[in-house]
């Protein structure tokens, strides 16, 4: 009753074919958006925007690129943080070396350059598959902070290889306060999500899917494997390197290629299993769970009597309960967080029935 | 030119250290297809357990059973909770079971022994020796040795026992070792406590070289590359692909370190390995794969 489909019927083949069929997910949608967009400026605080919404929106992104290549592709990757890094370098040298390029410009130039670093280190993805291939997504891993190191250039010389974030102003109009920073990136992840969430539609999404199920199979219906594989190398590495850019200007502000180490890679490789391999939702799902576990887990211990689980020991337990819980979720439930909404929509659309 | 055999020589005693690592992993590989990643956590575990019991005046032998029993119980409880609810489901998914694995791992050695370094003394003194004009490291020619034996009794209990023969069984064809009545369960549990013991073995080794602390988890990052190079199946392979991995990864700090910026020893033989994949997709001395539709 709650999530009625009965009567809702389309009348044109644009009507079929659009992103959200039912009403009453639009109408969510909007509402959400509304929401996000207009009511939370007004009751969030600064601590609330710059510790926990912003991270939480740029995990997603980064949850996202991952997804497609790992969830909706099928191909294992822990180098996420790398294109993350080639990302924000790259923008932050963009923005640098063009003076009076616009900042979205050179965000988007920035996923451009991680998409063809990506696509780089993809290439052995046509020879070599399975864990075969975590060895090209590591070498990218370890290559890529070495060269951000290495080379001064990239980091502008500077003598610990930071890089801090361009003024962010769209316009004319300045977006550095928490709440600009949020909106900022709100109205990036929005756009990128819009274009996620019809990528995997595509024929090209549906290409992935199929290489993911069986590669050989894929091949022998006709599939071009190497354009395939190629473009989800591609277009992974640009919502990373678009996150990555937004990891560095509106959530930390100044970042060393230190930041995008492999825990990173690993944090988001986490964030899609526990949200769900090859869901869009399961990025939200994942990323606030990763943003949020570990502020309950810590305040869960301040509640307890003092002494009981010092600080110290509460990473190492942090570290432990992480664990559990990914071999946990793997068994119970491997499609994730974004499953337990599937089955809360299926119970909401015969309520109050059983059956 | 004496210089090169030096370089070349430490290279290859290196490359032992990562061999053994990467022999843990080919155990638990071919025992149960399983790309076992925690394999670096379980050589911080074992020897972050020997260490602090040394450290309370447990006797070498005593603490090195005790360590080794504890390895087994994590094989155990590995085997009743991760292994057995995740049965045939895909070498990915395990392989992500086991990065959390690691993370368990990781999170309660910290938590039960702490994280500050210690330091391991395991009685070899690290002089070098200098043999036909090369110095070389005793400790690496120790740890050589070590890996020697450790692959010799290995291959026994291969060749010789009746669980190393149920052990090739199931590497061959699980279905065809179940079906002859092969305990699979009891095979991994045998095969994952082994690996804990040849983690241990590394663990003393790594330890008593580069101190006993967290990056020693980290080694297994050293070890990928030697798999890939060796084959994931194959424990001559992991001692090759160990050898050659320490091998060019010294030869190319010396001699193109200079050129293209030092500190290379990161990345390197990871595209070593990618450039061997490519004309070996399984590597020198693993199984190639038949797909069929």
């Amino acid at each position: 009753m709650l999530y009625n489909e009965a009567g809702q019927f389309s009348t044109s083949y644009a009507g079929e074919r659009r992103l959200f069929r039912l009403r009453q997910d639009r109408y969510a949608l909007a509402g959400l958006l509304a929401f996000a967009f207009i009511a939370v400026p007004y009751l969030g605080n600064d601590y609330w925007f710059s510790a926990i919404l912003i991270p939480f929106l740029v995990l997603s992104l980064a949850g996202l690129g991952l997804n497609l290549l790992t969830g909706y592709a099928g191909q294992l990757s822990l180098g996420s943080a790398a294109f993350m890094a080639v990302g924000a370098f790259a923008a932050y040298n963009f923005g640098l070396r063009l003076p009076g390029l616009p900042l979205l410009a050179s965000l988007f130039l920035g996923g451009v350059t991680a998409a063809l670093v990506a696509v780089v280190f993809g290439l052995p993805s046509l020879r070599i598959k399975g864990f075969y291939l975590i060895v090209s997504t590591l070498a990218a891993q370890f290559f890529v902070s070495w060269a951000l190191t290495k080379f001064g250039w990239f980091s502008n010389d500077n003598a610990s290889g930071v890089i801090s974030a361009p003024p962010l102003t769209i316009f004319g109009v300045d977006f550095s306060s928490p709440v600009g920073r949020y909106l900022l990136t709100l109205g990036v992840v929005a756009a990128l999500f819009w274009l996620g969430k019809n990528l995997v539609r595509s024929e090209l999404g549906r290409n992935w899917m199929a290489v993911r199920d069986m590669d050989t199979a894929a091949a022998v219906i006709g599939i071009p494997l190497l354009k395939t594989k190629l473009l989800a190398f591609a277009l992974s590495g640009f919502f990373l390197g678009i996150a990555g850019s937004l990891w560095a200007f509106t959530y930390l502000g100044t970042v060393e290629p230190h930041g995008f180490d492999l825990n990173r890679s690993f944090q988001i490789l986490f964030i899609i299993i526990i949200g769900g391999l090859g869901s869009i939702l399961g990025n939200f799902l994942g990323a606030a769970f990763m943003v949020l576990f570990p502020l309950l887990l810590s305040n869960l211990a301040g509640a307890l009597p003092v002494g009981l689980i010092d600080p110290g020991q509460l990473e190492n337990l942090q570290k432990f309960i992480f664990g559990a819980l990914i071999i946990a979720f793997l068994i119970k439930e491997p499609e994730g967080l974004a499953r337990l909404w599937q089955r809360f929509r299926e119970r909401a659309r015969l309520w109050p029935l059983r059956h | 030119m004496e210089f090169f055999f030096e370089v070349l020589i430490g290279g290859l005693l290196a490359g032992v250290m990562y061999s053994l690592v990467a022999i843990g992993f080919v155990l638990i590989y071919k025992a149960s297809g399983v790309f076992n990643f925690a394999q670096g956590s379980m050589v911080l575990f074992s020897a972050l357990t020997f260490v602090s019991l040394h450290e309370r005046g447990v006797p070498f032998w005593l603490a090195f059973a005790v360590t080794l029993a504890a390895m087994v119980v994590i094989a155990l409880l590995v085997e009743r909770f991760v292994l057995r609810p995740l049965v045939n489901r895909s070498p990915i998914t395990l392989f992500m079971a086991t990065l959390g694995l690691s993370y368990m791992i990781e999170g309660a050695a910290q938590a039960l022994w702490g994280a500050q370094v210690h330091g391991l003394e395991l009685g070899v003194s690290d002089e070098p020796l200098a043999l036909g004009g090369v110095l070389l490291s005793q400790f690496d020619l120790f740890a050589a040795g070590t890996a020697a034996v450790l692959v010799t009794a290995l291959s026994l209990l291969f060749s010789k026992t009746r669980i190393g023969l149920s052990l090739r069984a199931v590497a061959d064809d699980p279905l065809a070792a179940l079906a002859v009545g092969i305990r699979l369960q009891r095979i991994w549990v045998v095969v994952w406590a082994v690996a804990g013991f040849v983690g241990l073995v590394a663990g003393l080794l790594w330890g008593a070289r580069v101190g006993v602390q967290f990056s020693l988890s980290l080694v297994v990052l050293k070890a990928l590359p030697v798999l890939i190079i060796g084959g994931f199946s194959s424990i001559g392979g992991a001692i090759v692909g160990g050898l050659i991995i320490g091998a060019s990864e010294k030869l190319a700090e010396i001699y193109l370190g200079p050129v293209i910026g030092g500190g290379l020893e990161n990345w390197f033989p990871y595209v070593l390995a990618l450039l061997f994949l490519l004309v070996r997709p399984a590597g020198l001395f693993g199984e190639r794969a038949i797909e069929r539709v």
